[in-house]
């Protein structure tokens, strides 16, 4: 029992980092309608940024001390994708408004390679770690109810503490500000929201450097846990499953249907990977994504049905 | 004018609503052979539904068409092409990537026999067929009057004549029963005089039965045999426009508010 | 003043309907052919045909087969490369299992294979679009990536997981030299493409085009969509197995799942959207950019480093490719979405008319 719940517990952990990744998903499609493929390698980016920005700046400026130096890295990352987003919308999106949805996913895709091609020559293609004091040692809970307890990582419950605190903030931002509204009133037509006065190209970089900061700060969780590497851009792909389940215009849908993928993959693999051969994760949530597809288009909490034949 | 054929299409007590609101309730019609019936109405009175249901693009909730005799329940776009009814739109559904000459060439699909290989192969009953169909569609092509584009994408022809393709890929389906969705819509006065002439002779000279839904009031009480009137999705009125002209609801509805 | 149709008149809708109507046009195509038949064997070196030539007539029957979905009918897929890599195993497995079956026999299977799989790939196509297809398509990637990696009988239990086929002939023919290599290819692509031609150009084309383009008015005239979609992932899930199969069978000789990976896809749809959606040329034009763009700037920015006084590594000029590979889809996206055969027959068009252009 203990070991299910372990596992369990760790394919939650892992769920919640798909959660942020595919929360960019969410934000950049329900403002502007594009499926953004780029946000893996925005986290890449961001991660790859603050990895080495971290290193950097104490060296450069001489200043000693972790949390400084960390804090300083975090503003100068987060300014770089302001400068990203601004990027995208000026050269990206301005020429394809009102264009097909496959268009613009495709164009993503475009960005997605210069983001990682851009980032590796910059900042370079080795494992780095990011280093924000996060507490590593493991902890024992649930003695009482558990024969041995149950072994978890402080550092999971820091991040996922993180995460919630940074949905709650969108949630707000979403709802409560005028910004907020002009974002949803964005994603239901481009063309009419521009009619009535909604300056289009500024609620795309607001959106984008949003979404830019979540994969800054999916981006710091994964490389303090895991590290950085190029191998991160293809986080993307795995989110994408999640995005599908959760429903593409649903906030609590991307991070519902992050953990109940980063739980499947774990359990799948653990319980039916040893009767059908290993490494079964990926093509799992892809499966399950398929079945939504099929069945229940908008995911589980999508507004609408979207795009249905 | 030939307004005594025997009924082709029935409709009995279609009922449509889209979530809670009500576009069409209980209305009945008929259409005769060789007929050009209209169906009329203001704004908002359900005319496009009523035609979306005749040719299965909708789903009614409740009511039967019965065409030549055969119930359908539930109709479908697919059903009704097969059942030789084929139609336009009111806000041009062309296939914008392609020449003119293929977008009445489509027209002929259900005619298609010949199968992927043979296509691919083309040499043999493909290209046989490919002439055939050709053969007609010039025809069609030479009565509308559009030679000099055939080769052109109708994506960038001007609006009357992508209206007119539209017209011919209908036509291409040698349809028995030909639904037009407002053919006259944003047409200035010559394309319009146009339209009426291409409409009598397909009526005339084909023999098609023609059911339209159109906005002028003088052009549909000029070309039409019989007249149905919708309001609010309920018919308010049913006959020879004369008739239909003197109908005080009628008048009350839609003339007086009108014109 | 050559390249004109004045005085070509045509007397009757066959002379109109033929593959190429303009008379330029079909000398121009046979010449081509003629030269890559008979030419191109006379002064080619071993590099080129492996590098360049053989990797470029694989990768355009692919891209032909992607364009037939993406471009024409409209679908779009991020899971060619498993279409390839059904059509390779698929061929394996025959080859290996079938004592004696023909080469030909093997490689046809192995798309029909494909094929058969596109199709069910293909279903979620009936119920949703755009981008949602892109992620079904998807599911197919990784599904098959993991079954050949994972599942012993298809790599007839390898124990490196790799597979290899060897001694290819046809009635005598040995297809061992690069040389051989690059005309049995060419063969399989001018046979293949004149197919996808006249597909394209005829019902079936107009279908897929009609439900790409307008799918309610397409069922309106006739046509089922269920029939129009999967047929199209059908004949394009055929190409791309059979490219597939030749990527395995005549350039590789040996391989891993590896070589059908999600970037394969990702490269396929790129061919099609700078070659240009909806065009056979365009697919021709897309695999020779995609093909040969790496080795250019492979060539190319070292030269350009030294002219500069930096050293650039192999590394910076991978780096630098995937950013030239970005702007250029973005690029085309923008500028020209029907890519690089639009320019084609703008070209034309201006030859047309030149040197009077009014």
């Amino acid at each position: 029992m203990g070991f299910f719940f372990e596992t369990l517990i760790g394919g939650l952990m892992a769920g919640m980092l798909y959660s942020l990744v595919a929360l960019g998903f969410v934000l950049i499609f329900k403002a502007s309608g594009v499926f953004n493929f780029a946000q893996g390698a925005m986290v890449l980016f961001a991660a790859l940024a603050m990895a080495r920005l971290s290193v950097w700046i104490p060296e450069c400026l001489g200043i000693d001390g972790r949390v400084l130096g960390n804090t300083l890295a975090f503003v100068v990352a987060g300014a770089l994708m302001f400068v990203v987003a601004w990027l995208v919308e000026r050269f990206v999106l301005r020429h394809l408004v009102n264009q097909e949805g496959a268009t613009l996913l495709m164009a993503t895709l475009g960005v997605a390679y210069v983001l990682e091609g851009v980032g590796t020559s910059v900042f370079g293609t080795e494992v780095y770690k990011i280093d924000v004091g996060m507490p590593k040692d493991p902890v024992l809970i649930l003695e009482g109810s558990f024969e041995g307890g149950l072994l978890i990582n402080k550092e999971d419950f820091v991040a996922a503490l993180v995460a919630a605190l940074l949905v709650a903030l969108l949630a707000l931002f979403f709802q409560k500000t005028s910004t907020g509204r002009a974002l949803r009133a964005v994603a239901d037509d481009h063309q009419a929201a521009q009619s009535i006065g909604i300056p289009l190209g500024r609620i795309w970089v607001i959106v984008w450097f949003v979404a830019g900061l979540v994969a800054l700060v999916a981006g710091i969780i994964w490389g303090s846990k895991l590290g950085v590497q190029f191998s991160l851009a293809t986080v993307a792909l795995r989110a994408l499953p999640v995005v599908i389940l959760g429903g593409l215009t649903s906030v609590p849908g991307a991070i519902i249907g992050g953990l109940i993928i980063g739980v499947g993959e774990k359990l799948s693999e653990v319980y039916l990977g040893p009767y059908i051969g290993g490494g079964i994760e990926i093509w799992f949530s892809y499966q399950l994504a398929l079945v939504f597809l099929l069945f229940r288009p908008q995911g589980l909490f999508g507004e609408k049905i979207i795009d249905r034949v | 004018m030939n307004a005594g054929g025997e009924v082709v299409l029935d409709l009995q007590k279609v009922s449509l609503s889209f979530g809670g609101v009500k576009a069409l309730t209980e209305i009945s019609f008929d259409v005769r052979e060789r007929e050009i019936r209209a169906i009329i109405g203001p704004n908002g009175a359900g005319k496009s539904s009523m035609l979306n249901v005749i040719n299965g693009v909708y789903r009614p909730q409740q009511g039967e068409i019965v065409l030549r005799g055969q119930r359908f329940t539930r109709m479908t776009p697919y059903k009704a092409a097969r059942a030789g009814m084929s139609r336009t739109f009111q806000n041009i559904a062309l296939f914008r990537g392609m020449s003119v000459l293929d977008n009445i060439m489509a027209g002929r699909n259900l005619r298609i026999a010949s199968n992927l290989f043979q296509q691919a192969i083309w040499w043999g009953p493909a290209r046989r067929e490919e002439l055939a169909h050709r053969e007609r569609v010039e025809q069609i092509i030479d009565f509308l009057e559009i030679q000099h584009v055939r080769k052109t994408p109708v994506g960038r022809l001007p609006y009357g004549l992508q209206k007119r393709v539209d017209l011919g890929r209908a036509l291409a389906m040698e349809p028995s029963i030909l639904l037009l969705d407002e053919p006259m819509a944003g047409m200035n006065v010559e394309e319009k005089q146009d339209m009426c002439r291409f409409i009598l002779d397909v009526n005339d000279q084909l023999g098609t039965t023609i059911v339209l839904i159109e906005h002028d009031m003088g052009v549909v009480m000029d070309i039409s045999d019989r007249v149905v009137v919708l309001d609010y999705g309920r018919k308010i009125g049913d006959g020879i426009p004369d008739d239909v002209r003197a109908n005080p609801e009628v008048i009350s509805a839609y003339l007086g508010a009108t014109h | 003043m050559l390249y004109r149709e004045n005085g070509q008149f045509k007397t009757t809708y066959a002379a109109d309907q033929q593959t190429f109507p303009i008379a330029q046009d079909r000398w121009a195509i046979l010449a081509i052919l003629a030269f890559a038949f008979l030419g191109v064997p006379l002064f080619v070196d071993e590099y080129l045909l492996r590098a360049i030539l053989i990797p470029f007539l694989i990768l355009s029957l692919a891209a032909l087969g992607v364009n037939i979905l993406v471009g024409y009918c409209g679908q779009i897929t991020l899971g060619a490369g498993a279409f390839m890599a059904v059509g390779a195993y698929a061929a394996y497995n025959f080859h290996i299992r079938i004592e004696g079956l023909p080469l030909l026999l093997t490689l046809l299977f192995g798309g029909v294979a494909a094929a058969l799989v596109g199709i069910v790939f293909g279903i979620p196509s009936l119920r949703v679009r755009g981008l949602y297809l892109a992620v079904a398509t998807l599911a197919a990637q990784f599904l098959t990536d993991w079954v050949f990696l994972r599942v012993p009988w298809f790599t007839n239990y390898s124990s490196s997981g790799s597979v290899s086929v060897a001694n290819l002939q046809i009635l005598g023919w040995q297809i061992a030299e690069p040389i051989d290599k690059y005309l049995f290819c060419l063969s399989w692509l001018t046979v293949f493409a004149l197919l996808a031609k006249n597909m394209t150009r005829c019902a079936a084309g107009r279908q897929w085009m009609a439900i790409r383009d307008m799918d309610v008015a397409a069922e309106v005239i006739g046509i089922r969509p269920m029939v129009a979609k999967l047929s199209a992932f059908a004949v394009s899930s055929f190409f791309v197995g059979i490219a597939g199969a030749l990527w395995g069978f005549v350039h590789l000789a040996s391989w891993e799942p590896a070589a059908f990976s999600v970037d394969r896809s990702f490269q396929l749809l790129f061919m099609v959207i700078i070659g240009g959606l909806g065009s056979i040329m365009g697919s021709f034009f897309g695999a020779a950019f995609i093909v040969v763009l790496p080795i250019a700037l492979n060539q190319f920015l070292p030269a350009l480093g030294r002219l500069l006084g930096v050293t650039v590594s192999t590394a910076g000029v991978a780096h630098a490719e995937l950013i030239v590979f970005g702007v250029l889809i973005v690029f085309f996206l923008i500028k020209e979405p029907h890519g690089l055969a639009r320019l084609w027959s703008t070209g034309k068009e201006k030859l047309r008319l030149w040197p009077f252009p009014h």
